[in-house]
């Protein structure tokens, strides 16, 4: 008998041992919030040194950043609020205020259906007399059992939200009289009086 | 000197050569068919998590989008793994007895961190960034699959650079409207002619390229 087999079969398998080495799969850095034995608390991802202000991040804009004006919750947008804001605002408000808040701004989200507390619905005077500086420190440090979203929703975009916010009680509360005839004749098509 | 092989070493000498071709070419498809199979790539696999965190639950039970917890997938390479205050903006209030959440209320509580298993690992030598794939009409269920069928997660595709490849080739008909991005349920138009015509304009709209040369990824 010769070697050929076995020496054919050596060759696969170290064929096969070379497919299998996983080092530049896994290299020595760290990715993104991977598991770290160098830092004490196993974190490869880094929390700023407290006090950091990060390039272009000073927030000296106090009507922009804090939604308040002289210690006043702000009665105006710190921008111009367009169509463009209004729907960008409708896009995160179903991202992250729908589950609890329910599309209408009602308080009857699906997350309130299996048990949490019923927020307040937008519809109501205190909160159709709110200013926006309200809406947006609820949004930035939370309020009652609703936690901060400062961590998931950035400055422009709390400020959208709030516009949308105003379009729905606006929604809820104008008038048929007061459309424009266009959207009434709509309205009339689908079967509302 | 007399004949030293036998007449049957023909056939033996034959028999030889052709198990050599076929073990080497057999063993060669074994490993390309075993480098490509859920052994290896966990493909269809359920993970275990420290939690048994359901996607489906919380997609299409309770009709949360994507981007309520993986919030910075349209602005950044990451797409983000929630914190645990994210969970507990919820879990503070309803389930917060259940011991299935245990592990969640001890990291918020003492801020260790939940280990979660990582399910799409990708090789430390390829790059890869979510907002660029989403930005330009890449929805989450077309890499990774039903998400809002899985109570576990799972890995819907073999994330292998043949896989990136047979989009990257060809990326229109992969294309979808930005605003249907974590719509689990979109389809394209079923109509042939329809689809090829979303597609190009997709891809026209949002400036797609085909995008094949090694620095794309492999930087």
């Amino acid at each position: 008998m010769n070697r050929t087999i076995p020496a054919a079969l050596a060759g696969l398998a170290l064929l096969a041992a070379m497919g299998c080495r996983q080092d530049m799969h896994d290299g020595p850095y760290l990715e993104r919030l991977e598991k770290s034995t160098f830092f004490e608390d196993g974190r490869a991802s880094r929390p700023p040194v407290p006090g950091t202000v990060a390039d272009g991040e000073l927030h000296a804009d106090e009507h922009l950043y804090t939604g308040y004006v002289d210690g006043e919750p702000a009665t105006t947008f710190p921008f111009a609020v367009t169509r463009e804001v209004v729907e960008r605002g409708r896009t995160r408000f179903e991202i992250f205020c729908r589950p609890c808040h329910g599309s209408l701004g009602d308080g009857y989200g699906t997350v309130v259906r299996r048990g949490f507390q019923q927020p307040p619905s937008y519809h109501i005077d205190r909160l159709r007399n709110a200013p926006p500086g309200h809406f947006y420190n609820v949004i930035a440090n939370g309020y009652g059992r609703m936690y901060s979203f400062n961590d998931r929703i950035q400055t422009e975009d709390r400020w959208a939200i709030v516009a949308y916010i105003r379009a729905l009680q606006l929604s809820q509360s104008t008038p048929l009289g007061d459309l424009p005839e266009g959207v009434v004749a709509e309205l009339r098509a689908e079967g509302i009086q | 000197m007399p004949q030293f092989f036998p007449k049957s070493a023909n056939m033996l000498a034959l028999l030889t050569l052709a198990i050599v071709a076929l073990g080497a070419g057999g063993g060669l498809s074994a490993l390309l068919i075993t480098s490509r199979s859920p052994y290896n790539t966990q493909q269809g696999m359920p993970i275990g998590q420290p939690v048994p965190f359901s996607h489906k639950h919380h997609t299409t039970g309770l009709g949360i989008d994507c981007r309520h917890c993986h919030y910075s997938v349209e602005v950044s390479g990451f797409a983000a793994i929630p914190p645990t205050k994210t969970c507990m903006t919820c879990h503070s209030q309803i389930w917060n007895e259940a011991p299935m959440l245990e592990p969640v209320r001890e990291s918020f509580r003492t801020d260790e961190s939940i280990d979660w298993v990582r399910v799409h690992d990708l090789p430390d030598y390829v790059y890869f960034n979510h907002s660029i794939h989403v930005n330009k009409g890449v929805g989450c269920a077309t890499c990774h699959g039903q998400v809002n069928e899985m109570p576990l997660m799972w890995k819907a595709n073999t994330l292998q650079m043949q896989w990136c490849m047979d989009c990257h080739w060809n990326p229109e008909v992969n294309l979808r409207p930005r605003d249907q991005i974590t719509n689990m349920d979109w389809q394209p138009p079923a109509d042939a002619e329809a689809r090829q015509a979303l597609a190009t304009q997709l891809a026209e709209e949002y400036d797609v390229q085909s995008k094949v040369s090694c620095s794309v990824c492999h930087r």
